[in-house]
Parts: C-alpha cells; sequence; structure tokens
C-alpha cells in the first residue's frame, strides 16, 4: 500500500484551481489559431484574434483568463493500491478548491442553497467524480465550469428508432438555441446512451477529451466529424455574431443502455474551455 | 459601422446616433449589476422608491470580476449573459438606464424596450477578461456589499471596447450577421 496523505490532495487541487483558469490549455489556444485560419466573418476573426492575446496575457501575468472562474469539478481516479492517510478525501478535495481560490485571488461563484443563494465566499461545494482504478497513484483533473455555457447544456431521452438523425438534431438545437449566450467558439460534449445520469457525466467527460481526438469507435468518429461540420454551417460563429467556427471541437462518449432508450445529453463548454491535471 | 467615441452618462442624441454594428470605445463612469442587484432594484422601483445609485442616463455593466490582486484596480471581468437580465431590462429602460452591457442575444421584449425608451444593448466579448480590465481605471463598491462579486460597483473606464448589438430602431446585429454565414436547413435533407 502507498500512503498519500490529506494534505498532498488539498495542495494538489489547490494548484490545479488558479493553474487552470490562468493558462488556457494549448489544445484550445491552437484551436483559435485553426478557427482563425478558415473563419470567413471579419468580425468573427477580429474576436478570435482578442481571444488569443486575452490567453497570452492571462498566461504571461498569472491572470485569470475568463472572471467566471467557474463551479469547480474535480475528477479523482485513485488508484486501488493507495491508502489516503490523515483525514477525509472529499473534505480534503474541498479544502484545496477553498485554498486555490483564495490564493489564487479566483471569484467565489457558488451559492451554498440553491433558493436562498447566499455565496458561500470560498466557491465550496466543488462537484467530485470519484473512481477506483489499478494502480498506486491518484490522477487529479480539475475542470473549472462557467455558468454561463452550462446554462445553456440539456439532455432528452429519444425513441430508439431515432437514431443517428435523432442525436444531430437534438445536439444542433440545443447549440442553436444557445447561439451567443454560451460563449462560443465552443467545445460540445455529447453523452449517448447510459440512464438519466449516466448520459449527462459522460458528456461532461467528454469535455476533457484533448480537441483533435476522435473517439476510437470509427461510426462515432464519424458522428463527431459530422457533427462538427453541421454545427459550423449554423452560422452562429464567434461570440454568437456570426461566421463560420461555432464549435472548435465536438467529441462524444457512449454507454450501454435500456432496450427502450436512447438518452442524449449535450454539455456545453464555452471558450475558456479550462481543465488541469496532476498525478500524486 | 461607424467607430464611435462616447463619454457617459449618454445623452438621446447619442443613443440616436448609434445604430447596431457600431463599434463603439466608453469613456467615464459606467456602473456594474448583475441578477441579485437587478432584482434588488425591481423591488424598489414597484415601490417607487429611489436606487441606491442614480442610474437615469447611466450604463449598466453586466458583470461580476474576479478579486484584484494586490496593486491592480479590478481583477479579471467580462460581461455576463445579457439574457438572464431580460425580466429587469424593460423596467431600467423605463426608469431611465440608457444602455446595458452583456453578452449574447436577448428577447423580443428588450429589444421593443430599446425602442420604446431610447436604449441601446451593448456586446463586450465574453471571457475576454483578462484584456478587458486593463480598460478600467477605478472601480468601487457602491451599492449591496453583501452580494459580493455581484455588488453594484461604479467603474471609470478608458476606450472600454463594445458593439452595437440592438439599437433604439429595432436593429439587431446578431440575427443580420448569422444570416450570412448560415448554410444548413435543419427542416431538410441529412437530418
Amino acid at each position: 500500500m502507498r500512503k498519500i496523505s490529506v494534505e498532498q490532495i488539498r495542495d494538489a487541487v489547490s494548484v490545479l484551481c488558479w493553474e487552470a483558469c490562468y493558462y488556457l490549455p494549448e489544445d484550445i489556444v491552437n484551436g483559435f489559431h485553426k478557427a482563425l485560419e478558415t473563419e470567413q466573418s471579419p468580425l468573427g476573426k477580429s474576436i478570435l484574434e482578442q481571444l488569443i492575446e486575452n490567453a497570452n496575457l492571462a498566461a504571461k501575468e498569472d491572470r485569470p483568463y475568463c472572471h467566471d472562474t467557474g463551479l469547480t469539478v474535480v475528477y479523482a481516479e485513485v488508484g486501488q493500491e493507495v491508502h489516503i492517510d490523515g483525514g477525509d478525501f472529499e473534505a480534503a478535495i474541498h479544502e484545496g478548491i477553498r485554498k486555490g481560490y483564495k490564493e489564487g485571488y479566483l471569484r467565489n461563484s457558488v451559492v451554498g442553497d440553491p433558493l436562498l443563494r447566499i455565496n458561500t465566499n470560498d466557491n465550496t461545494p466543488g462537484v467530485i467524480h470519484t473512481r477506483l482504478v489499478p494502480g498506486d497513484k491518484i490522477k487529479l483533473t480539475v475542470l473549472p465550469k462557467g455558468g454561463g455555457s452550462e446554462n445553456m447544456s440539456a439532455m432528452k431521452f429519444l425513441l430508439p428508432g431515432e437514431g443517428v438523425a435523432g442525436v444531430k438534431k437534438f445536439v444542433l438545437d440545443t447549440i442553436e438555441a444557445a447561439g451567443g449566450r454560451a460563449c462560443p467558439p465552443i467545445v460540445v460534449g455529447v453523452g449517448v446512451g447510459g440512464t438519466f445520469d449516466k448520459v449527462t457525466e459522460i458528456a461532461k467527460e467528454a469535455v476533457l477529451r484533448e480537441i483533435g481526438v476522435h473517439h476510437h469507435e470509427p461510426h462515432i468518429a464519424q458522428l463527431e466529424k459530422e457533427l462538427l461540420e453541421e454545427v459550423n454551417k449554423l452560422g452562429i460563429g464567434p461570440q454568437g455574431l456570426g461566421g463560420t467556427n461555432t464549435a472548435l471541437w465536438v467529441a462524444a462518449e457512449t454507454y450501454g443502455c435500456h432496450i427502450t432508450a436512447l438518452p442524449v445529453a449535450v454539455n456545453i463548454q464555452c471558450h475558456a474551455a479550462r481543465k488541469k491535471s496532476y498525478v500524486i | 459601422m461607424a467607430k464611435v467615441y462616447l463619454q457617459t452618462p449618454l445623452t438621446n442624441e447619442d443613443v440616436l446616433n448609434l445604430q447596431a454594428g457600431d463599434e463603439v470605445f466608453l469613456n467615464g463612469i459606467i456602473y456594474l449589476a448583475r441578477d441579485a442587484a437587478h432584482k434588488r432594484f425591481l423591488e424598489l422601483l414597484d415601490r417607487n422608491q429611489p436606487l441606491p445609485v442614480d442610474l437615469k442616463n447611466h450604463i449598466i455593466f453586466y458583470a461580476g470580476p474576479t478579486p484584484p490582486k494586490p496593486g491592480q484596480v479590478i481583477g479579471s471581468i467580462a460581461p455576463t449573459t445579457a439574457s438572464r437580465m431580460d425580466p429587469y431590462a424593460p423596467a431600467m429602460f423605463e426608469y431611465g438606464v440608457k444602455g446595458v452591457i452583456g453578452k449574447g442575444p436577448r428577447g423580443q421584449s428588450v429589444k421593443d424596450a430599446c425602442k420604446d425608451h431610447q436604449a441601446i444593448c451593448f456586446s463586450a466579448v465574453g471571457g475576454l477578461s483578462a484584456l478587458l480590465s486593463d480598460k478600467i481605471q477605478s472601480a468601487e463598491v457602491v451599492a449591496y456589499e453583501d452580494l459580493g462579486p455581484e455588488a453594484v460597483r461604479e467603474l471609470t473606464v478608458k476606450d472600454f471596447p463594445v458593439m452595437v448589438v440592438y439599437d433604439a430602431y429595432g436593429n439587431d446585429l446578431y440575427e443580420q450577421e448569422i444570416a450570412k454565414y448560415r448554410s444548413i436547413d435543419k427542416t431538410v435533407g441529412h437530418i
């Protein structure tokens, strides 16, 4: 058994929070550059140039790229040969969020009770997804999820017979309804299959996939390619002010599902597509 | 589509000279307020009571910044989704607010209110938060401090870059621009 202390977990989460918010991932910045090459709208081009400049400035001066530093979603892949020492695992993650948002000067964007709406002033609670995996390490991934794009996400049970065409229609309708509200150019995470809860979980996991990498199943990769092309024909463009780059990438994940069901979920990620991992 | 430098507060003439698509650089004072502050404003207006700050002829920026680092005037800042303020905007325009800055399209009631009360919806680039922060010269909380990042702040801005998305004549920049680049008909063909 390898021992990992709760302090190590807390400190790793804390650093990941501000690193994710200051330094936009390379695949996303490259995505802006690629979009700039193909964008037909002059206004769209100007917006993409400004986003690149903003990413460079934020990284250079260690400042948040976007003011909405999100609700903190944490993925923990815990090796089954690890012994967590010195306290409560989930409490350590929440403590790491508290520390990271304070020390990193990130915005506290969480209310404790959804109806009373009092800000917790430390950005907790985060949302934690834990999975047991083989090995003796812990991989932590922080996804600070902004509100504007999350609000435009959607889930629906289709009839099984609606198939690929039904999935595509739902994805396109969701993105069209979001328009400029979701802060395009967006990354689109699509979940297909599973249950009511599973389908939204895999849609969000799809957002984490490096852009440029397709699903390993050829028919799902094909769905991703066709969807990206069709999303970009909607004309929404950067910031919804028109253009040929509405999405930087579409990633889909699937799961087995009930014979009666074809659940589909669309998790929209704005251009502040932050993600950062660390292995202890 | 003109390039316009404007000093706040705005006059009716300023508003009537603007057209959807104009690139505007704002100078002077603007006010930050978003969901929670608007809810309180409307409660006051409903009771015919004064707002904590006189916003007549002023511009409201829908935004909540990150905390400033030592030595900074304000942290990162950019507009939040404007349509969340749709239930409040017509009443705010009727009260006398002359412009709002947000991101993303809005409902018909807001477009109509821009026409009825001579007001403008501006957009700034959502998530352009490090760059926009550098256009702000001072920031001070002037009401509702208990709302934290949602408190009402008075900002002094220099050449703050925005676009006119809905003007006082019913023009809609989102509709106009998207129509130029839309090349899919979802009702026929492959889906």
